[in-house]
């Protein structure tokens, strides 16, 4: 899972990008045209990228990991070309993980966006797609995440990963209707313990390089593909949405009895969201249906069973360059009962109700220059949680240091932070843009 | 006496009110109202390329770049704003949308297009900075005029001096401002801020105002802060008036899929 859609090239070619790449801001400088400015001039092409460089380790660490959460360094370049009736865009990155000791090509953007109609756009090819009302929290929005990148202090944008695509949207009168079509699954990048450790049941203990979690990769085009859609209306300021998916469950959330191998089981998702300002700040809610389809209403034990989801959130600026934002979430199991008489014994239970608090706190300093973040998920049902903290420094245009700490803690080892209790670690970045 | 007296009040009121230097001396309000027309509502609509260089206290620059598509919905009334992030690199393409109101808060979003999220922003505080400049977002959307109370100090021959001060004063960092507004053509050509404790420690002027499809318009300004000595200086280039800027750009739509008036 870990090198998914990833191409593992020569350590040579790396080298070669990376020196090419690090003369490039030297030429910006040096000349008062520089080749950013000259590639838009001569070619129309639109260049950009960065260098980022992030160092973490874990801050204990008892079970089968290595000692280091993070140590890499990515190069990005961006390449866009404006056709005025379509835009093409090139985004990759080039990682060097000393982690994993792998050199991956990472292609984040690939595509076309064109406008065939004055009601219709199309965008083919990778894309990241994004939507729904959640902070960190994702309902409707069942487009692949990557929570491992998340998890170890990579920049926020790589909590999203790419899709491979084709998103079109309708703009009809009064109402917007977007329809992305994702030919194959391919689901989120979850803690597999190849780099981060998490409690397997099956053993009863929290488990890491030991252990890693294998599952089924999806490889049928079209069979094993993936719909989403979005009706839209803004009336007056309040966002109002409609959503249906039909697809998978993004990790794999079910066990092939045949084989024991992880599968990613069939999902629908139906669900609705609003958002508005309210009391001054921002308010959203959102509620989804997530119909496990294979679930056999709750009897079928190698399956994770139906859900209601909803959240609640508000958003306010509590002082000067300071905001607030919390947000409440309920996972509810669908026919509890039955699912109940499908736990072995031994086996602990999943509540029915899972309570689930968010509190994010950011304050701006300095012009804007510090930011300080700190965002808590808090659960009092399974009472464990997770705190992100991070303080980032820009120390001019291109230069932007950052720090911080990703803090996992559960009453019990098996609950939904608690399995990553032996993950939480510190990290330092230096990022440089051109 | 009543009998006598009254005829007599209310011819001289007739003659004051008649006398033709009081009916051309316009009022605080008058001012206020046609500076917040000439200086934020120029034609239907209009287009900016904007860089801002912002120079803090130690002396140390950063800049800024971006395209500003602006619409009015009434004169003096609602306006939407787009603005498209060009530099620095990092917020390179993010969008910012106003949906700006008079009688309620303003409807802002935020479009980052690497997670290609669109992120809804509190907007309460409009005294806040702009990207980091001096530039409050009021600086840049204006200040509802029924926000405070407006004095007459001054005429000159060539400015009209208005002292403003807040109906809410916990609202604001203020505790009040004078505006020098051209007496020709309304611009507010300077404004100075004064603390709680009355003592002067923000500046806003305009340093270059040219004629631009007929409107005067301001294409260089500069904020001081002067406590911190930090400084911006904003230049305003290949401005357009009155170009069609359709309604629809101000929406999500577009914050995914920059219009074709933003991109070069």
């Amino acid at each position: 899972m870990t090198v998914k859609n990833r191409h593992i090239i020569p350590t040579f070619l790396f080298s070669f990008i990376f020196c090419f790449g690090s003369v490039l801001p030297t030429i910006q400088a040096g000349e008062d045209l520089s080749l950013k400015e000259r590639l838009y001039d001569d070619w129309g092409v639109e260049f950009g990228g960065f260098f980022d460089v992030r160092a973490g380790f874990m801050l204990q660490n008892d079970v089968d990991e290595k000692d280091l959460s993070l140590g890499e360094t990515r190069m990005q370049l961006e390449l866009g070309r404006d056709f005025g009736d379509a835009i093409m865009n090139f985004k990759t990155d080039l990682l060097a993980d000393g982690v994993t000791e792998e050199v991956l090509l990472d292609i984040r953007e690939l595509n076309l966006a064109f406008f065939p109609a004055d009601s219709l756009d199309i965008k083919v090819g990778r894309q990241v797609l994004t939507w729904g009302t959640g902070d960190m929290i994702f309902i409707n929005d069942m487009f692949p995440k990557d929570w491992q990148s998340f998890f170890i202090g990579r920049e926020d944008n790589y909590l999203k990963s790419p899709s491979n695509a084709v998103k079109a949207s309708f703009f009809l009168p009064g109402i917007d209707l977007d329809l992305a079509y994702i030919p194959l699954f391919e689901g989120s990048e979850y803690v597999s313990g190849e780099r981060l450790s998490y409690y397997n049941p099956m053993v009863g203990r929290i488990v890491g390089r030991d252990m890693i979690f294998e599952d089924e990769e999806k490889n049928r085009y079209f069979s094993e593909a993936e719909l989403a859609a979005r009706i839209s209306k803004n009336i007056d300021g309040v966002e109002l949405a409609l959503y249906g998916y039909s697809g998978f469950w993004q990790e794999p959330e079910g066990i092939d009895p045949l084989n024991g191998l992880a599968v990613y089981p069939r999902l629908n998702v139906w669900g609705a969201s609003a958002r508005s300002t309210v009391l001054g700040g921002i308010g959203n809610m959102e509620f989804g249906y997530y119909d496990s389809t294979g679930d056999e209403d709750g009897r079928n034990p190698f399956v994770r069973p139906s859900e209601y989801r909803f959240l609640a959130g508000f958003e306010h600026e509590l002082g000067h360059e300071l905001t607030g934002a919390f947000q409440y979430y309920l996972e509810v199991i669908d026919q509890y009962e039955n699912y109940l008489s499908t736990v072995p014994t031994g086996t602990v239970a999943r509540d029915e109700y899972r309570h689930l608090l968010t509190l994010r706190l950011t304050k701006l300093m300095m012009d804007q220059n510090l930011i300080l973040s700190l965002f808590t998920y808090y659960s009092p049902s399974d009472n464990d949680g997770y705190v992100r903290s991070r303080v980032t420094y820009k120390v001019n245009d291109h230069l932007k240091l950052d720090g911080g700490l990703n803090y996992f803690w559960g009453e019990e080892e098996y609950t939904f932070w608690g399995r990553f209790e032996q993950n939480s670690n510190a990290y330092l970045g230096i990022h440089y843009s051109f | 006496m009543h009998r006598i007296f009254t005829p007599w009040l209310i011819m001289a009121g007739f003659i004051l009110l008649s006398s033709p230097a009081f009916a051309n001396t316009p009022t605080a309000e008058e001012i206020i109202n046609k500076a917040n027309l000439a200086a934020y509502y120029g034609g239907e609509d209009g287009r900016s390329e904007v860089s801002m260089v912002i120079t803090d206290g130690q002396g140390r620059t950063r800049n800024r770049e971006f395209v500003i598509l602006r619409k009015d919905k009434t004169d003096g009334g609602p306006q939407l704003f787009y603005v498209y992030f060009q530099k620095p690199s990092d917020v390179r393409k993010m969008v910012f949308l106003v949906h700006k109101y008079l009688d309620r808060d303003d409807d802002r979003w935020l479009y980052l297009p690497a997670l290609d999220l669109v992120k809804r922003i509190a907007a309460s505080d409009k005294r806040t900075s702009f990207v980091g400049s001096n530039f409050f977002y009021e600086d840049v959307s204006g200040r509802g005029v029924e926000e405070d109370t407006h004095e007459l100090l001054e005429t000159t021959e060539s400015h009209f001096v208005i002292k403003n001060t807040p109906k809410d004063p916990d609202g604001v960092e203020f505790s009040s401002y004078t505006v020098w507004i051209d007496t020709k053509n309304y611009l507010p050509l300077k404004a100075e801020y004064l603390d709680k404790n009355g003592k002067k420690y923000r500046q806003v002027e305009a340093l270059t105002v040219e004629d631009i499809d007929g409107y005067p318009t301001v294409t260089k300004s500069q904020v001081s802060d002067l406590e911190s000595g930090s400084v911006t200086v904003s230049e305003f280039k290949k401005v357009r008036y009155d170009i069609g800027l359709d309604e629809k750009i101000f929406t999500e739509r577009y914050l995914r899929r920059p219009p074709r008036e933003v991109r070069r």
